[in-house]
């Protein structure tokens, strides 16, 4: 409770240098990108009046050639590119978090900080280590072609495969930690009462270890799938063209191809797909997590 | 102590609606031992017989391996050596989840994604029951049990007891041929613990069912058991009736652990008495080093003309609880305590010197 005009000026001190810095860095350039989507495209590709719908019209598909589905299927292998990492990345940190947290206790930070230690290392850098293994002539793609994979002397990379192992490589510790976290304070009796209850091994993991699990997989895979969808840095060092992702479409528009309006319709559709993901997890989440719902 | 039928137990037992009598089952535990880590022997060559419809406590003090041994019975462990029969069926090899065993656990484990229904119908989930059986089941059990108006709260909106009374019926309703309740109610504030003792004792009588209790709290034992089975260390220190085991116990650790304080060591036995600290008592006796008093069995006299067998005491304390007062009495190097019953005579004070009549049923000899 505010007790007097002194106490609010107290508040006002604290609260307004981070809210005057988020009003500055965050709110006006978002406005200001919001605004530049409605605008028409000018000289050399910056924004211009009057106000239009041409870059969303672009975004679409429309061109001066009529419609091309070329930004669809961007779009489109952007969502199913975040869907595959997203499940990859759960599949190999589930039981990977499970195994860390059943670990005597003096093993664990070890463990956890062999999971982390990777993204130290600048995501360029980590892209470019993949290049090189996934070049012609390296032991992996000799493999990959003995195995029917790829063609001789073609690599791993540019490749959609290689973009999916870069994405997946790249969030593992972001759903590796908060999986960690859940299996961690797991309530054993809950396994135990599911055993004594008659469920089979199967069972018990279904309705007592998953739904304790929950939380820290909605957390991971917003941790994840969010970033993944707007990568940029591995689709492009990765994928060669190939595989490129809504991330690259934007950040071309304000580059190379400097279509400004564009880009921000781009970046609008992003966040909108974005939050469309996240409402759908939080639909899953509460169908999945029984009568409690797990809320992100 | 083997009851060969194993309808013989529930036979006698009164019909409910909800519940039909059935064949309450026998446990027989041979040999059993059980250690972890290869360190500490959780449990020693245990041998215990279980009666069908038998309500059964094992007591111990934390660390007694009483729990070990309730979870060695529902599966969730698996013995070194020895064997366990539950009704004619071994044991061994048997996972928890293939037995018809449930168990209401300390802490509850309640599954906190599931509804009170749910929870109450996991058994039933599991074994494939059909959806209108199941809520046939669920609704009966929660009626026997009190919480009809809960179903359909989640776990967190509950309070300790009512997570008790759910707990209870997610094992019940699975007509267990044995209910293992692991210190179920020692969660519970005194008065609600006191309540649901009266009323699991009620119920096991009204089912028909082999419970097995365990509890490190002697009184609650006492008040709830057909029988139990005091635990020392991994090994079973006796086995009885309640009365049995608080008016005879075998030796210093039961007796003690049954709260008894009169323990005095016998200084001299022979055919017509015992001596210890207090003086001589005539009467025969086993043989045993220790002497036993139980203090309600003590009466005081503050007139000369007391009764034989007796000694002199002084009062040194006097605690007046209501129905009775206990007194604290020094004789020679020896205390005492005293229970007497509040009948309306007069109360000896402190300092007061007083003729302590001992009845020969209110004592015991035992082995140190």
């Amino acid at each position: 409770m505010l007790k007097s005009a002194r106490d609010s000026l107290h508040l006002l001190a604290i609260v307004a240098p981070g809210a005057l810095f988020i009003v500055v860095f965050l709110v006006l350039p978002s406005l200001y990108l919001m605004g530049m989507a409605f605008t028409s495209t000018g000289p050399s590709g910056l924004p211009a009046l009057p106000f239009s719908l041409q870059a969303f019209r672009e975004l679409a598909g429309f061109g001066f050639l009529g419609w091309s589905p070329g930004n669809l299927y961007t779009l489109l292998r952007s969502v199913w590119q975040t869907f595959l990492a997203t499940a990859l990345v759960i599949l190999l940190a589930y039981p990977a978090a499970y195994y860390i947290a059943s670990r005597p206790t003096r093993w664990r930070p070890l463990l956890l900080l062999a999971v982390v230690v990777p993204s130290w290392t600048n995501q360029v850098i980590r892209s470019v280590g993949w290049m090189n293994l996934f070049a012609p002539g390296t032991p992996i793609s000799d493999f990959a072609v003995l195995i029917g994979l790829t063609e001789p002397r073609m690599g791993l990379f540019p490749s959609q495969f290689a973009v999916i192992v870069g994405l997946v490589y790249n969030f593992l510790p972001f759903m590796v930690l908060p999986l960690y976290a859940a299996f961690e304070r797991l309530d054993h009796a809950q396994v135990e009462a599911a055993r004594d209850l008659f469920a089979s091994p199967l069972a018990v993991f279904r309705h007592a270890v998953f739904p304790q699990t929950l939380p820290g997989l909605m957390a991971g895979t917003v941790l994840v799938a969010i970033p993944a969808f707007g990568m940029y840095v591995v689709t492009e060092l990765l994928g060669g063209g190939k595989a490129t992702m809504i991330g690259n479409l934007v950040a071309r528009q304000f580059a190379d191809a400097t279509n400004w309006p564009l880009g921000a319709a781009g970046a609008i559709l992003m966040i909108l797909a974005t939050v469309g993901g996240l409402w759908v997890l939080r639909r899953l989440g509460r169908r999945l997590g029984g009568d409690r719902e797990v809320v992100l | 102590m083997t009851v060969q039928s194993p309808f013989a137990g529930a036979s006698t037992r009164p019909e409910t609606e909800a519940q039909p009598a059935r064949a309450a089952s026998s446990i027989r535990i041979e040999g059993l031992s059980k250690s972890f880590d290869g360190a500490v022997s959780a449990l020693s060559d245990i041998t215990l017989e279980i009666n069908p419809g038998e309500f059964f406590t094992l007591l111990g003090p934390s660390g007694c391996g009483k729990t070990t041994l309730l979870r060695l019975l529902a599966g969730l462990e698996s013995p070194d050596a020895g064997t366990i029969h539950i009704g004619d069926q071994l044991m061994a090899g048997v996972p928890a989840h293939r037995r018809s065993v449930n168990t209401v656990f300390q802490s509850y484990a309640l599954f906190p994604h599931r509804n009170v229904r749910r929870n109450i119908a996991f058994g039933l989930q599991m074994r494939g029951t059909d959806a209108a059986e199941m809520d046939r089941r669920v609704e009966a059990m929660a009626a026997l049990i009190g919480i009809e108006s809960l179903l359909e709260r989640g776990v967190h909106q509950l309070s300790g007891g009512q997570r008790q009374r759910v707990a209870l019926a997610r094992a019940l309703v699975n007509e267990p041929d044995v209910l293992l309740l692991d210190e179920p109610l020692s969660a519970l504030d005194a008065g609600l613990r006191g309540r649901l003792q009266v009323e699991l004792k009620r119920l096991q009588d009204q089912l028909g069912m082999t419970f097995v209790f365990v509890t490190h709290d002697q009184e609650e034992a006492m008040v709830m058991s057909d029988r139990m089975a005091v635990l020392d260390g991994g090994e079973i220190a006796q086995v009885g009736t309640p009365q049995a085991i608080y008016e005879q116990p075998s030796d210093l650790f039961v007796a003690r652990f049954m709260g008894h304080e009169n323990l005095l060591p016998i200084t001299h036995q022979d055919d017509e008495g015992i001596e210890t600290a207090l003086g001589r008592i005539e009467g025969v006796f086993t043989a045993g080093s220790h002497l036993l008093l139980r203090p309600e069995a003590l009466k005081l006299h503050t007139n000369r003309q007391a009764a034989r067998p007796h000694f002199e005491a002084q009062v040194i304390e006097c605690l007046y609880r209501g129905p009775v007062t206990d007194y604290r009495l020094r004789c020679g190097e020896a205390q005492i305590a005293v229970r007497c019953g509040n009948e309306g005579q007069r109360r000896p004070g402190v300092g007061e010197t007083v003729q302590v009549e001992v009845a020969p049923a209110g004592t015991a000899t035992l082995q140190g």
